[in-house]
């Protein structure tokens, strides 16, 4: 069967279409893995993302001054300065003051690699936009829910956790699946740090195997195929956690 | 070497950093010029109920707002020859120009969403309003509902410059000589890791005190046309 494959794309290679990934277990294997840490890139960095617009939602929520200028602060920042410039001050400015350790050979190893920096840095980012669209969820959330909660003895944190996080929550998937969409494309810029994800690799193949184009256009639809992936994860959750009679989309 | 000394040798690299942030608001300015141009096509062919040019437009606009902006920044700069023979002249492409094509595709394409999204946010009332009057579909959408939706389509117009601006310095990347690279290179030139936070913070806060009014300015034009 994987014989055949091999064979099927090692022709279609002399017909000039060469995917090396296909028949090269080198390149396979190096592909399988950029695959890997992108993926990886994409799950850690959507949990703590939307770890940080939690937090910050209920910060901005509480009503108290100073702690809800820093979060408006962040998002500010976060949201109005490029991606990649923060990862650089990220990986590299925030990176030479880390203290360093020792790896087992006894020379200097940072503490945190790029792929932990990359990390933190999409998560900032894309957890400056999730505050966004979560306060924007408690916004929509109308509030006679909350009085109605306060009416049956619910005190305001009760009501908060129990009534309106559970709505907000309903009204937030539209722009979050936006949000974790552009989480998925934004995930590439970590290739400018050096983390072995599916950019950096199919760089490192076509330019060992000179199939530039082939390379690109695999990597267009498996990033098309990513963020399908990823709306249509997002939509299943939705339809799951879909309150009867409680009508979304249609101005409640 | 003292804390002064240090800031006084930050600023004497500024001007050669901001030069190469005149490089991003250049390449920003012409990229949303092209791609609003062909966006407007796009976005006016996702509305066309001819399916040739319905189904086309939709494809391209999801193929460009999906794929990520590096990837097609790739393509272009890989893809597309450096010089062009155009009836005996020949055009030099230099790696700035094909990068801001590359950023040109996925600004079209989300700009042909907001042409859409405005076009569908008028209700339909008054689409029926114009059939009634005798008004054609050309008619009623370029003298009816057009005219309407120029307004609600600024404010999105700016968060995508907004966010076109912020994805220019990812054309350091294949090369482009902007304010990024020549940051990198500022540090690696004083060759001391103290100037590394205060220069890159420097850069962060460039990019911000253009982006963050134009956002601003947004959210305020958003406000005042959504009570109309």
């Amino acid at each position: 069967m994987i014989t055949d494959i091999q064979t099927f794309f090692r022709e279609l290679a002399n017909s000039g279409i060469n995917l090396t990934i296909f028949y090269d277990a080198f390149d396979f294997e190096r592909f399988i893995t950029g695959l890997g840490n992108t993926v990886l890139l994409i799950l850690a960095s959507t949990f703590f993302s939307i770890i940080i617009g939690a937090i910050g939602t209920a910060i901005l929520t509480s009503g108290r001054a100073f702690p809800g200028f820093l979060v408006r602060s962040y998002v500010a920042l976060f949201r109005n300065t490029p991606l990649i410039v923060q990862m650089y001050f990220f990986y590299f400015a925030i990176g030479s003051i880390m203290p360093v350790g020792q790896n087992e050979l006894g020379l200097p190893e940072p503490l945190l690699g790029s792929f932990s920096w990359a990390v933190i840095s999409l998560s900032l980012y894309a957890g400056a936009f999730n505050v966004e669209t979560f306060r924007a969820g408690v916004g929509a959330v109308h509030g006679s829910y909350e009085e109605a909660a306060f009416a049956l003895g619910y005190n305001r944190r009760q009501a908060f956790f129990a009534v309106t996080v559970p709505l907000a929550l309903r009204f937030s998937f539209a722009s979050l699946s936006n949000n974790l969409v552009d989480l998925t494309k934004a995930t590439t810029v970590a290739y400018a740090v050096g983390v072995a994800e599916l950019l950096y690799v199919s760089n490192q193949i076509w330019s060992d195997s000179l199939n530039t184009i082939e390379m690109m256009n695999v990597m267009l639809v498996i990033y098309l195929v990513l963020t399908g992936a990823v709306v249509f994860i997002i939509n299943r959750v939705e339809a799951v956690m879909r309150l009867p009679g409680f009508g979304l989309g249609d101005n409640q | 070497m003292t804390t002064s000394n240090l800031y006084l040798q930050i600023l004497e690299w500024m001007p050669f950093v901001l030069q190469g942030f005149v490089m991003n608001i250049l390449m920003s300015l012409l990229a949303i010029v092209i791609g609003t141009a062909v966006g407007t096509f796009l976005g006016l062919g996702q509305l066309s109920l001819n399916f040739t040019i319905g189904l086309p437009s939709k494809l391209l606009t999801q193929l460009f707002r999906n794929a990520p902006w590096l990837v097609l920044l790739f393509y272009c700069i890989f893809l597309m020859p450096y010089q062009v023979n155009i009836a005996g002249i020949t055009i030099e492409l230099p790696s700035w120009l094909r990068a801001t094509i590359g950023f040109s595709f996925p600004v079209a394409a989300n700009f042909s969403e907001i042409v859409r999204g405005a076009v569908k946010s008028v209700p339909r009332g008054q689409w029926e309003a114009a059939e009634a009057l005798g008004y054609s579909r050309k008619a009623t959408l370029f003298r009816i509902i057009l005219p309407q939706c120029l307004t609600r389509m600024i404010p999105p117009w700016m968060n995508l410059y907004a966010l076109l601006l912020t994805a220019t310095p990812l054309s350091m990347i294949v090369g482009v000589e902007e304010a990024l690279g020549r940051t990198q290179a500022a540090v690696q030139a004083q060759s001391d890791s103290r100037v590394l936070i205060p220069m890159y913070a420097a850069l962060l806060a460039m990019f911000f005190l253009y982006t963050w009014p134009i956002n601003r300015l947004s959210l305020v034009l958003e406000r005042r046309f959504r009570t109309k």
